[in-house]
C-alpha cells in the first residue's frame, strides 16, 4: 500500500511485517524513530508474538539479542553511530556464532567531536566483523531490504546489517510502498534456526577455539560471505518475482551503458549523482553513468570489476575516512580493478552530515576526468580553516581542542577574543 | 538417618560439617550430587585445576538447578576459568543446552533467552546465567543490574573466587583487602590490595527488590543445594552468590578447597544469608567461630601479612573488623534459628 511516510516509520513498520519475537533496543539518534516506532505496535499489540525488550545499553541489546536468536526466536535490533561501536565487542561475536540477527544501523558520525549527522563512519568500524552490510539507496529500498535481510540472514545464519543513512533517509517522509503481510508471508518462511539451544538436544554453543582450528573457523565465515554473494542476487530476484519490484542485489547501475566514466557510491548520495549524470549527460553530452553498491560486505568483486571494465576512468564518492589511509571504500574499488590499468579518483564528502551538492559534484567528476586531481579528494573542504588551525599548531606547539578552536573562529560573531568560555 | 535398605551403618568422615552426604544416608537426606540418578550436567574430564572450588559449585549448583527444573535448563556462561575449563574445542563437559558469548554479557545474554521462551510460550524451560566474580561484579555490572531492574526470568550465579582467576590472578572488585594478587603485588608499604569501600554485589542485589538474593559455599553444599532449589521455585531475577576458593590464585591447598571456603563462613568474613524483596530473612548462623587469622594464615596470598619479623597485626585487626562488622549486621552468633 503507498503511504506518505517518515522513512524510519516505514522501517519499522517493514520490520513489524517480518514478525520479529524478540527485539532489543536502545535509543541513539538517528535510529530513535524505528524503535520507537517498533515499541508502540508491540505495546497496541498490533505486531504480536513480539518481546520488546527495553535494555540499559547498546551492547546489551546486541547481547539479548544474540541470546533470544540462539534460544530460536527470530531477533532484531538498530543502533547508529557510538552505540554499534558500544556493541562492537558483540557484532563480531554475533556473527561467530553465526546467528541470523537483523539490525538496522541509521548511519552516523562517530566522534569526537560528537556530531548526530550522516556519513558511514559507523559501519565501516564494523567492516571486518563478519556481518553482511548491505546500503538502502532509498526509502523504498530500505523497507525492502530488511525484508530480504531476514531471508537472507536465516537461509546462511549469518546475521546482517541493514544501513540506512540517519537523517536523509530515516528522517526523509517520501511516497513508500508498504507490501502486504501476506506479500512478506508469502516470501518469508518462519525462522528455523540452524543451531538452537534446546533441552532435547543439548547443544554446546560458543566453545573455545585454538590454534587448531580457529582460522578453519573464520574461513568458513569467509566462505559464508563468499555464498551470500550468489544468494543476495538470486533473493533479490525472488523479491521481484514476490512484490513486483527490483530491490536488492549486489550493485545497481544508472546509465552505465557505453559510459566512460562511472561514479561508485553507497547509500542515499547515489540520489544526487544520478541528477548530476542527468545533468552531465543532457547539457553536455558527456558519456557518464553510476553503480551503487548495496552489498558492502561481502564486496562484489567480480561484478563490479565486469561493469567497469569498459571504462575509461572510474571515480568513487564515498563517505567515510579511513584515517591515515584515505578513503575506506577505495580500496575495495581498486582490488576489483586489479590488473585493469585504469584512473580512479576517490572524494571523500559528506563527513558528520555536511551537504553533498551536485555542484560539487560535478565539479569534482570534471575534474576527475581531465586527471588533474589528488586522491583522496577532500569535497568542499575548507582549506583556510585547516591551514589557520595548522598555523595555530604550529606556533603554540600545542595541540588543543581542536574542534572548539574552530567553531571559535567560525562562529557567528567572527573569531572571540581569546579566554572567553562558551 | 540411616537408609531402611541398607544394614551397613553410617559413616561420617568430615563429623561436624555440613558436607557429610554419601549414599548411605536416608534418601530424603541426600544431597542432589550423590543420588545415583544425579544429572552430571558438567561431567568430568574438564580441565579445571585441583581443588578447584569453581568446578565443585557450578557442579552442585547446576545439578540442583537441573533438578528443580525436571531437566529442562538452559545456561549462559560469562567467559572465564568455568567456561574455558569445560569446553576446550572439540570437547565440552556440558551435558546440558549451553551458550558462551562474551566476558561482560551474561546477563544480557539471559535475559535474550528467557525473552524467547516467554514469546515462544514455553513455561517449561528455564534459565540460570553463571560467571566469575569479575564478570559480575566488574565487566558485566551492568547488564546484571539491568536484568535485574526489569526483574527477567533468570536465576544468575556468580561463582567468587576473589580474583580474575583465569587471566592470571589479577584484582577484581570482589578481591578482598590485602590479598595479593598480579596486579596488586605484596610489596610496597601497603602490600597486597588495597583496603577501601569494597563492592558488595549480594547487597546491591538485594537494593534492586528482586524476589530472591543469597550467599552460599562450597563449603556447605546442602546449604547450596537448598538455596538453587528454593531460587529455582521462584520467577523472575534471582541471584545466588557462591564462595569458591581457588587453590592457584589464594595459593591454599588442593585438598584445602572446602576447609578454607568454611573458614571464610565461620570468622564471619563470608556470611551466609538469603534475602527476598530486599530485606533479609534467613542468616546460616556460625557454630564455631573462628578469628580471621585462622583463615588468613592457609593462604599464600596473604603470607605477607604473617611475615616472621614483622607480623601485619594492624592489617590483620582491621581485616578482624571487617569480620566483627559482618558479625554484628547480621546477628551470625545469635540464636541459631529453628
Ligand atoms: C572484554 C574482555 N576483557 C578482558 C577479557 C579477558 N578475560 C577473560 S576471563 C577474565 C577474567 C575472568 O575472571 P572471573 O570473571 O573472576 O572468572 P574466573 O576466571 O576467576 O572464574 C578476563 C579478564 C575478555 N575475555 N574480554
Ligand atoms: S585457576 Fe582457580 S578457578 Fe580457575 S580452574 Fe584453577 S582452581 Fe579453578
Amino acid at each position: 500500500m503507498l503511504k506518505q511516510i517518515e522513512g524510519s516509520q516505514a522501517v519499522a513498520e517493514a520490520i513489524a511485517l517480518c514478525r520479529p519475537q524478540v527485539i532489543c533496543a536502545y535509543p541513539i539518534t538517528p535510529q530513535t524513530h524505528i524503535v520507537e516506532g517498533l515499541a508502540a505496535l508491540v505495546k497496541a499489540k498490533q505486531l504480536q508474538g513480539c518481546e520488546f525488550v527495553n535494555v540499559e545499553s547498546e551492547f546489551a541489546a546486541l547481547s539479548g539479542v544474540i541470546g533470544s536468536s540462539a534460544a530460536g526466536a527470530r531477533s532484531y535490533t538498530a543502533t547508529s553511530s557510538q552505540g554499534l561501536l558500544f556493541m562492537a565487542e558483540a557484532v563480531y561475536n554475533a556473527s561467530g556464532l553465526g546467528l541470523p540477527i537483523v539490525m538496522t544501523l541509521g548511519n552516523r558520525a562517530i566522534g569526537a567531536p560528537i556530531n548526530i549527522w550522516n556519513d558511514h563512519s559507523d559501519s565501516m568500524a564494523m567492516r571486518d566483523s563478519g556481518w553482511i552490510q548491505i546500503f538502502a539507496e532509498t526509502n523504498q529500498e530500505a523497507v525492502d531490504l530488511h525484508i530480504l535481510a531476514f531471508r537472507l540472514a536465516e537461509e546462511l545464519s549469518c546475521p546482517v546489517m541493514v544501513c540506512v543513512d540517519g537523517f536523509i533517509l530515516t528522517h526523509a517522509y517520501e511516497r513508500i510502498d508498504i507490501p502486504t503481510q501476506e506479500q512478506v508471508d508469502a516470501f518469508l518462511p518462519p525462522y528455523e534456526p540452524v543451531q538452537v539451544l534446546d533441552t532435547k538436544e543439548p547443544v554446546s554453543i560458543g566453545a573455545m577455539v585454538g590454534p587448531d582450528a580457529f582460522a578453519e573457523v573464520r574461513y568458513l565465515a569467509h566462505h559464508k560471505q563468499m555464498r551470500a554473494l550468489e544468494l543476495i542476487p538470486a533473493i533479490g530476484a525472488d523479491f521481484e518475482r514476490h512484490f513486483g519490484r527490483k530491490s536488492g542485489g549486489l550493485i545497481h547501475h544508472y546509465r552505465t551503458e557505453g559510459a566512460e566514466v562511472v561514479v561508485v557510491a553507497l547509500g542515499s548520495v547515489n540520489g544526487t549523482i544520478k541528477d548530476v549524470i542527468d545533468d552531465m549527460r543532457t547539457e553536455e553530452n558527456i558519456p557518464i553513468g553510476s553503480i551503487s553498491i548495496c552489498s558492502f560486505r561481502p564486496f562484489p568483486l567480480a561484478a563490479l570489476r565486469e561493469s567497469l571494465k569498459d571504462v575509461k576512468c572510474v571515480i568513487v564518492v564515498e563517505k567515510s575516512l579511513d584515517v591515515g589511509l584515505g578513503g575506506a571504500v577505495d580500496p575495495n574499488v581498486r582490488m576489483a580493478l586489479r590488473g585493469l590499468a585504469k584512473p580512479l579518483f576517490t572524494a571523500i564528502a559528506g563527513l558528520g552530515g555536511r551537504p553533498i551538492t551536485k555542484n560539487s559534484l560535478r565539479n569534482f567528476f570534471k575534474q576527475a576526468m581531465k586527471g588533474e586531481l589528488d586522491t583522496p579528494h577532500f569535497l568542499d573542504l575548507d582549506w583556510a580553516v585547516v591551514n589557520r588551525e595548522l598555523e595555530r599548531g604550529r606556533k603554540t606547539r600545542r595541540s588543543g581542542p581542536i574542534a572548539e578552536n574552530i567553531l571559535r573562529d567560525i562562529g557567528p560573531g567572527g573569531p572571540l577574543a581569546g579566554g572567553e568560555s562558551s | 538417618m540411616t537408609d531402611a535398605s541398607s544394614d551397613q551403618p553410617v559413616k561420617f568422615y568430615q563429623k561436624g560439617t555440613y558436607t557429610v552426604s554419601n549414599r548411605l544416608v536416608d534418601a530424603r537426606n541426600r544431597l542432589v550430587q550423590s543420588s545415583m540418578d544425579r544429572n552430571n550436567s558438567l561431567t568430568c574430564g574438564h580441565r579445571a585445576c585441583q581443588g578447584c572450588g569453581e568446578a565443585l559449585g557450578a557442579r552442585y549448583a547446576v545439578d540442583a538447578a537441573m533438578r528443580a527444573s525436571n531437566n529442562q535448563l538452559i545456561a549462559v556462561n560469562a567467559t572465564g576459568c568455568l567456561e574455558v575449563f569445560t569446553t576446550p574445542y572439540p570437547e565440552t563437559s556440558w551435558q546440558i543446552p549451553w551458550v558462551h558469548s562474551l566476558f561482560g554479557n551474561a546477563p544480557a545474554v539471559a535475559s535474550g533467552v528467557a525473552a524467547a521462551l516467554r514469546v515462544k510460550g514455553d513455561k517449561r524451560v528455564r534459565v540460570i546465567a553463571q560467571g566469575g566474580d569479575g564478570g559480575t561484579t566488574d565487566i558485566g555490572f551492568g547488564c546484571l543490574s539491568g536484568m535485574f531492574e526489569r526483574n527477567d526470568d533468570v536465576l544468575y550465579i556468580c561463582y567468587d573466587n576473589q580474583a580474575y582467576m583465569n587471566t592470571g590472578v589479577q584484582r577484581s572488585s570482589a578481591t578482598p583487602p590485602a590479598a595479593r594478587t598480579a596486579t596488586t603485588p605484596a610489596v610496597g608499604d601497603e602490600p597486597g590490595n588495597v583496603f577501601g569501600t569494597g563492592k558488595n554485589v549480594p547487597r546491591i542485589a538485594m537494593a534492586h527488590g528482586i524476589p530472591y538474593v543469597a550467599t552460599a559455599s562450597v563449603a556447605n553444599l546442602k546449604d547450596l543445594e537448598y538455596k538453587v532449589f528454593k531460587a529455582m521455585g521462584i520467577h523472575g531475577a534471582r541471584y545466588i552468590h557462591i564462595s569458591v576458593p581457588c587453590p592457584l590464585g589464594w595459593g591454599s591447598a588442593p585438598q584445602d578447597t572446602v576447609r578454607v571456603a568454611r573458614m571464610a563462613v565461620e570468622c564471619g568474613l563470608y556470611p551466609l544469608y538469603e534475602a527476598e524483596f530486599g530485606e533479609v530473612t534467613n542468616v546460616h548462623k556460625i557454630r564455631r567461630p573462628v578469628p580471621v587469622q585462622e583463615y588468613l594464615i592457609l593462604q599464600k596470598r596473604f603470607a605477607h601479612l604473617f611475615r616472621k619479623d614483622k607480623p601485619d597485626t594492624k592489617r590483620i585487626k582491621a581485616i578482624q573488623d571487617m569480620a566483627d562488622a559482618n558479625i554484628k549486621r547480621f546477628n551470625l552468633l545469635g540464636e541459631a534459628a529453628s
